[in-house]
């Protein structure tokens, strides 16, 4: 079964996602995330969006959602990585993402959580 | 009598008096404050002249959509859209044409007043036609007219879009003019394009430049920086003008997410802040 990986950076969890994602695959990535934020005890989430090229309403729904779980968690997570491109399609669909940190690229995300590691 | 004879008639007819058709044409274009230089008159002239006889020949009278018709019209084309580019009126365009219905009606007399019922149809005929290609020329005339606006609306989109760079991280988005939709969409594209070439943690829209501000211009402004904002760039609206904070409060606009500054001096010292800097006076 196909996984999103996810990677570990001192207390920060780095997910980059590649693939168009799906109903299972969202789910997925939700269980390992949330059991990762508790075991690895992260204080912050990375989600790379650079690959991709279209985000639906679907995506956009799982990011905030799944930005809410690592909340919950007490991790803080910051979207890095958004396309101009994907930005106007999801402000046009009225998906501002409130609530989710954004960031230019990993390096700005990563000194937006406070973690300097550059 | 049918048509088709009084076409060949009338084609022959025109073939034959050519020159002097020619001559009392241009004299009366010249009378009419013709605003044109004399070479392409003349050249316009001949051509179209020459051109005449054999489209109502063989595309009859009736309708000139006809494929016979196809030069005449290029020529009208031609002379239209050259006009529409030279700044002449309407009116001016669709004399070239009408001017030439005095000479033909002239020469029509000559030869065949002594048959009323032929003189009646062939004046018919050549009225039909003329009238025809008159509006032709205005038609075509407007749609250049209409090209040249579309043009320019495009340059102007163009010109009033600048995205610049203030300070490292700092960026500027002068907007001039009135926001609608398409010009916003320009902007937005833009202001995004730039944050990922430079990276820009701040941009600082300036809206002094804009006349009015109601809700939809708002709306597009509150896209903008939503999009923005999901790059990773804070965006601080700087520029407004009194009336425009009334209007805004005024209109209910909830620009409370928003940092506003009244001036770019104001916005660029909380944006120096924010990403580290400060300017201090020397001494």
């Amino acid at each position: 079964m196909e996984r999103i990986p996810i990677l570990r950076i001192g207390d920060l969890l780095l997910v980059t996602i590649q693939v168009d994602m799906h109903d299972r695959l969202a789910m997925t990535l939700q269980d390992d995330l949330t059991e990762r934020i508790v075991r690895d005890r992260a204080k912050g989430v990375l989600i790379d969006i650079s690959a991709l090229d279209l985000v639906d309403s679907f995506i956009g729904r799982m990011i905030s959602n799944t930005a809410a779980m690592a909340r919950v968690l007490d991790a803080q997570t910051v979207l890095v990585g958004m396309q101009p491109a994907v930005a106007i399609t999801l402000v046009e669909l009225g998906l501002t993402l409130p609530g989710v940190k954004t960031a230019l690229n990993v390096e700005k995300g990563m000194k937006l959580l406070g973690k300097n590691y550059v | 009598m049918s048509n088709n004879i009084v076409a060949q008639r009338l084609s022959a007819l025109i073939t034959q008096h050519e020159a002097s058709l020619l001559s009392a044409w241009t004299a009366e274009l010249a009378s009419k404050t013709f605003r044109s230089d004399e070479a392409s008159v003349q050249r316009h002239t001949r051509q179209f002249l020459a051109l005449l006889p054999a489209a109502i020949a063989t595309g009859g009278t009736e309708d000139i959509n006809h494929r016979n018709w196809d030069e005449v019209r290029n020529l009208l084309n031609e002379i239209s859209s050259q006009r529409a580019k030279q700044g002449s009126t309407p009116n001016e365009t669709a004399t070239f044409v009408f001017a030439l219905k005095q000479s033909l009606f002239a020469m029509l007399r000559g030869e065949l007043g002594q048959d009323a019922t032929l003189l009646a149809e062939a004046s018919w005929a050549v009225s039909t036609v003329l009238d025809q290609l008159g509006l032709y020329t205005v038609e075509v005339f407007q749609k250049s007219r209409d090209q040249i606006i579309v043009r320019q609306q495009h340059e102007l989109m163009e010109l009033s879009t600048p995205v610049v760079k203030l300070w490292h991280d700092i960026l500027a988005l002068p907007l001039i003019g009135t926001l609608d939709s398409a010009r916003s969409q320009v902007v937005m594209e833009s202001l995004l394009e730039k944050v990922v070439e430079t990276g820009a943690a701040i941009a600082i829209i300036d809206i002094t430049g804009v006349p009015t501000v109601d809700t939809l211009v708002a709306q597009h402004l509150m896209k903008t920086i939503a999009a923005a904002r999901l790059m990773g760039a804070d965006c601080i609206i700087s520029g407004i003008r009194p009336q425009i904070a009334q209007t805004i409060v005024h209109l209910g606009v909830n620009l409370e997410d928003v940092v506003t500054k009244a001036t770019l001096a104001d916005a660029f010292v909380v944006a120096l802040d924010r990403v580290g800097a400060t300017i201090s006076r020397k001494g």
